[in-house]
């Protein structure tokens, strides 16, 4: 499978993603410029953690007026597979692609540990191996990571069943306690509403080896695999 | 253009100049200087760029060796070579004052500088680690009201702690650890020192070289500003009660630009016939740069201000010069390759400026609109700058403790001891520090903060910078792995510098071998007072020769490091903190060993002995509020044998947990190992027969020891290591339970449950800090 990673010049997790997804993950992993037209045949598009234009501003508020990212809209609205990681997913929200918005950390604080995700939707393109309501510890690394949507845009999220992530304990309990940022309903990670979009605070990334303390992440990129295999079985 | 001022022997005195440092200059000169050059002499020849007072004591650490590929003093970084063609360039520097003065910007800009110097070596930067000093944090017993050192000393931790997350985070480095220490004597001057490691292929190592006549001269970076004026000169002076109103003397940093930077610069090195030499501009900016690159090249440069991108308007050559603004780079290209340069640099959206060009005069030419307003010999500039020798008396003997301790009485409870030492803010979990700095991007991070060494994982493809990536999907990328460690005991230093900097390189040898680790090389970073007082000149160089001597012993080259002189506030000089930085490498993967417990049923371990004296301990601190000598023994042989040992133990594959003990002794070391995971473990301890007394045993500091955990399967195993390499080894103990229990002559002596001393530990400095 095909998967473009975006170079935006302040992404620091695109190296991270490349080794993940090509020499560990055995994938055809290249990079794409932020000032590039072309997409160049990816199957599914991947926005990296960072800070996309140095983001002093507001977290992905420059980076969605970017050439490549033209590209990535045209492409999502095609039913193409995004994925934002971190910085990523501020990006897709700042550029329209996702619901609500990401606001600073309750405790106005980056804060960089291992937490537990809950699997909300496992039938989505990034969830569908997983097991229902099954536990993930992977890493946060954050500073804009609250999620916040209006009440009528997050009763429109759980009606189309658009939340794939919550922020839970060990024990797969959902409370404020196990909610590092303040989001909203501990949400962690969503996908539009066609589910071909998904934007996700923790780094997935950084949990596909077991060197680095969690595998729990594989799951997602192998989710994607596995749906890209049936998409090929059922044309 | 405005007049510039007259050189008076009041204009000379205020830049730092001594009489005959102005005599020399003249003699350089052969005439009068004006004030632009005034003011570069100044900057040149102050302490943080020339080392003048320290240069003859740095002369007699150990810095060549079979795996030294860049030796300290000649780049801007040294390179260690860690086999199969790759190599590691590394650095401590300190940002000491301006952390003092502005808390944030000061150590953000301590982290931009140090890793620009790794990056100016060919190398890309890995990973950042923080050494740092404040003065307490915490009340003082009996004390009603936070008195306004503590509230000054939390804004300064806070500060500075979100200055180095906000850089680091930004630019994409791992901080991986470090230390972070508290003590009366940083009160009002805090110690800042940051870490950087970069890897690199031999053949991609650059050099600060400006060499072929005719050869470009480029700025790239930020534009100059008038911050950071003469920061140089502002770091070589004590700070005093009006030191705040040098804040022009702190630069602003922006992680962004340097990002750019960073990226644009590597790309550049993948085509090494376009560039001749780099430099970045760090302390005394564009005049550093430019005499230094001259001065190695042999050659001499000539640069038009009018071409140097300026943020300000009106700027004088003087104020262009010596301007510390960030993010700024050096860069001398071969001619006919200026095209490509502005190419890579475009694509990062940084503009290249042409400012000048080499010569072969020999001479550092200023010019400005034509007309040239400096003119210096590079060489005496750059390498020539005045040493001296300064006097150097022992201050009287500190109070001394016997032992047995005869001048209190044993705590009656050891236990509340414990707990005490545990949220002591020095001994405490730094998770309130780290959770703040991204410590896990570029995938590297092994060992996470919190135990001996931070472990981190090196790729080969980490090596292809931005273009092309060289890995081919599913083909498994080669793998190093190096453990990196920074240490120091200050009240260690203050009591005996000579032994206290010999046991602090020990140390830091002894967490890489506990890491699974073997010690490659050291980085210094030489934190004291005022060199002309003789007291504090006596202690650099007590430290510097311990520090030699056991450098050389452990066989770690120093490859470079920083010296930062002046540390005194009005209340008195730092303690002497010689500040070392070991890096190791880990062979296999399968050798990388943490600190804590990990199974009930393992068995303990205490390597070196029982140790015994009260001198320096934290513990004598805490009952008596005074640093008191003598230091327990320290012996390089004993050392040596218990390192092999545990190293030999670790490549056996028995070891499950390995910890040295430092601060706070045996029972700190003991309780770190049962809570510093999030998975709590406690252990039952049989003590020796409790002689002389029982504080003695739990919390003297003697050096040399380690703690280690096998499977009762291991026990063997564990024994003959030890036998083979002559290390002194007891068992102590089983793991297990849900309290650390300590027991002598088959009676409870302590009993702690493990998530009480969790909390004590886990939480003090959040709770001191966030409230």
């Amino acid at each position: 499978m095909r998967f473009g990673i975006l170079q935006f010049p302040g992404s620091n997790c695109d190296q991270d993603c490349l080794h993940v997804l090509g020499p560990v993950l055995g994938q055809d992993a290249f990079y794409l410029w932020h000032k590039e037209d072309d997409l160049r045949q990816a199957d599914c598009v991947v926005l990296p953690g960072g800070f996309s234009y140095g983001d002093y501003l507001r977290c992905g508020a420059i980076a969605r007026f970017s050439p490549i990212m033209r590209e990535v809209k045209k492409f999502a609205e095609r039913g193409g597979l995004v994925i934002g990681i971190c910085n990523g997913f501020q990006i897709l929200v700042e550029a329209g692609l996702l619901p609500g918005a990401l606001l600073r950390n309750r405790t106005l604080k980056f804060r960089c540990e291992t937490v537990h995700l809950r699997v909300e939707n496992n039938r989505t393109p990034f969830t569908n191996m997983c097991q229902p309501g099954q536990i993930l510890r992977v890493p946060i690394a954050h500073g804009e990571g609250s999620y916040f949507a209006d009440p009528q845009t997050l009763a429109e999220i759980q009606k189309n069943n658009q939340v794939a992530f919550r922020y839970c304990n060990e024990k797969g309990q959902i409370n404020d306690a196990s909610n590092p940022n303040g989001s909203v309903e501990n949400i962690a990670g969503i996908v539009n509403a066609r589910g071909n979009v998904l934007g996700m605070m923790p780094h997935p990334e950084r949990a596909s080896e077991g060197i680095l303390g969690s595998e729990d992440g594989r799951v997602i990129f192998e989710s994607i695999l596995h749906w890209a295999r049936q998409a090929v079985l059922t044309h | 253009m405005r007049k510039e001022p007259e050189i008076t022997p009041q204009l000379i005195e205020k830049h730092g100049i001594t009489p005959e440092e102005y005599e020399r200059i003249r003699s350089i000169l052969k005439r009068e200087p004006n004030f632009t050059e005034l003011g570069i002499f100044s900057v040149m020849w102050s302490e943080h760029c020339s080392y003048k007072n320290s240069r003859a004591e740095l002369k007699k650490f150990p810095t060549t060796g079979p795996g030294i590929l860049v030796k300290a003093g000649d780049e801007n970084a040294g390179v260690v070579d860690i086999g199969d063609g790759w190599a590691i360039a590394f650095k401590i520097e300190s940002h000491n004052h301006p952390s003092a003065v502005e808390p944030f910007q000061g150590a953000a800009t301590g982290v931009g500088g140090i890793i620009r110097d790794i990056f100016t070596m060919g190398a890309r930067p890995v990973l950042c680690m923080d050494s740092l000093r404040f003065g307490p944090i915490d009340k003082r017993d009996g004390e009603k009201d936070l008195s306004s050192h503590v509230r000054r000393n939390r804004r300064l931790l806070a500060g500075v702690v979100a200055g180095i997350a906000h850089y680091g985070n930004c630019i994409g480095l791992p901080t991986v650890g470090g230390e972070i220490c508290f003590d009366e004597s940083y009160n009002g001057n805090p110690l800042v020192n940051v870490v950087c490691l970069g890897v690199l292929r031999h053949d991609q190592i650059r050099k600060g070289r400006a060499t072929g006549v005719g050869n470009p001269v480029y700025y790239v970076g930020a534009a100059t500003g008038r911050d950071g004026l003469a920061g140089a000169a502002f770091a070589s002076r004590e700070l005093t009660e009006s030191s705040h109103e040098d804040r022009p003397a702190v630069q602003v940093g922006d992680p962004f630009m340097e990002k750019l930077l960073l990226e644009a610069c590597l790309e550049l090195f993948a085509h090494p016939e376009a560039v001749v030499g780099v430099q970045d501009m760090g302390a005394a900016g564009l005049t550093c740069s430019t005499c230094e690159t001259a001065s190695r090249g042999k050659s001499g440069i000539e640069i038009e201000l009018d071409k140097v991108p300026q943020r300000e308007t009106g700027m004088t050559p003087y104020e262009t010069m010596l301007s510390e603004s960030q993010e700024r780079m050096l860069i001398i290209a071969r001619k006919g390759q200026e095209k490509e340069v502005e190419r890579i640099f475009e694509k990062w959206d940084l503009h290249a400026s042409h400012i000048g060009y080499v010569t072969d005069d020999g001479m550092m030419r200023v010019k400005q609109s034509g007309r040239t307003v400096a003119e210096i010999p590079a060489r005496p500039l750059a390498d020539e700058a005045p040493v001296y020798v300064r006097e150097a008396s022992e201050p009287p003997a500190l109070p001394q403790v016997d032992t047995p301790c005869t001048i209190f009485p044993e705590s009656a409870d050891c236990g509340q001891v414990i707990l005490k030492l545990m949220a002591d803010p020095t001994i405490a979990s730094k998770n309130w520090a780290y959770r703040q700095y991204d410590h896990q991007v570029r995938n590297g991070s092994c060992v996470l903060p919190g135990s001996d060494a931070a472990v981190v994982r090196l790729l080969l493809d980490e090596l292809c910078g931005t273009g092309t990536p060289q890995v081919k999907p599913g083909q498994p990328v080669r793998e190093k792995y190096v453990a990196i460690t920074t240490d120091c005991n200050a009240i260690h230093c203050r009591v005996n510098p000579r032994q206290g900097a010999k046991m602090a390189v020990a140390e830091a040898s002894r967490n890489i071998v506990c890491s699974g680790g073997r010690p490659l090389a050291a980085s210094d970073n030489l934190n004291f007072g005022n060199p002309n007082k003789p007291e504090s000149f006596w202690h650099l160089r007590e430290c510097v020769e311990g520090m030699a001597e056991a450098c050389r012993f452990f066989n770690t080259p120093v490859t470079g490091g920083n010296v930062s002189l002046y540390n005194e506030s009005p209340d008195g000089s730092v303690d002497p903190t010689p500040v070392v930085c070991m890096v190791g490498l880990i062979e296999e993967a399968r050798l990388i060993t943490t600190q804590w417990f990990k199974k009930e049923g393992d068995l303990v371990f205490l390597l070196g002995g029982m140790g015994s004296g009260l001198g320096g301990s934290r513990y004598l601190l805490e009952r008596t509020g005074k640093k008191m000598g003598p230091l327990p023994p320290f012996d390089f042989e004993a050392e040596k044998r218990v390192q092999e040992a545990v190293a030999g133990a670790i490549r056996r594959g028995v070891v499950c947990s390995a910890h040295d003990c430092s601060d706070g002794g045996l029972a700190v070391a003991l309780a770190e190992c049962c809570i510093s995971n999030g998975r709590l473990l406690g252990a039952s301890i049989q003590l020796p027969a409790v002689t002389p007394r029982l504080d003695d045993i739990l919390f003297n500091e003697a050096p040399s020891r380690v703690v280690v955990s096998v499977s009762p399967e291991g026990r063997g195993t564990l024994e003959e290591a030890c036998r083979a390499a002559g290390a002194p080894v007891c068992e102590i103990g089983r793991v297990g339970g849900d309290s650390l229990e300590f027991l002598a002559d088959r009676r409870v002596v302590a009993a702690l449950p493990v998530d009480k001393l969790r909390a004590a530990w886990h939480d003090s400095i959040a709770s001191l800090v966030e409230k």
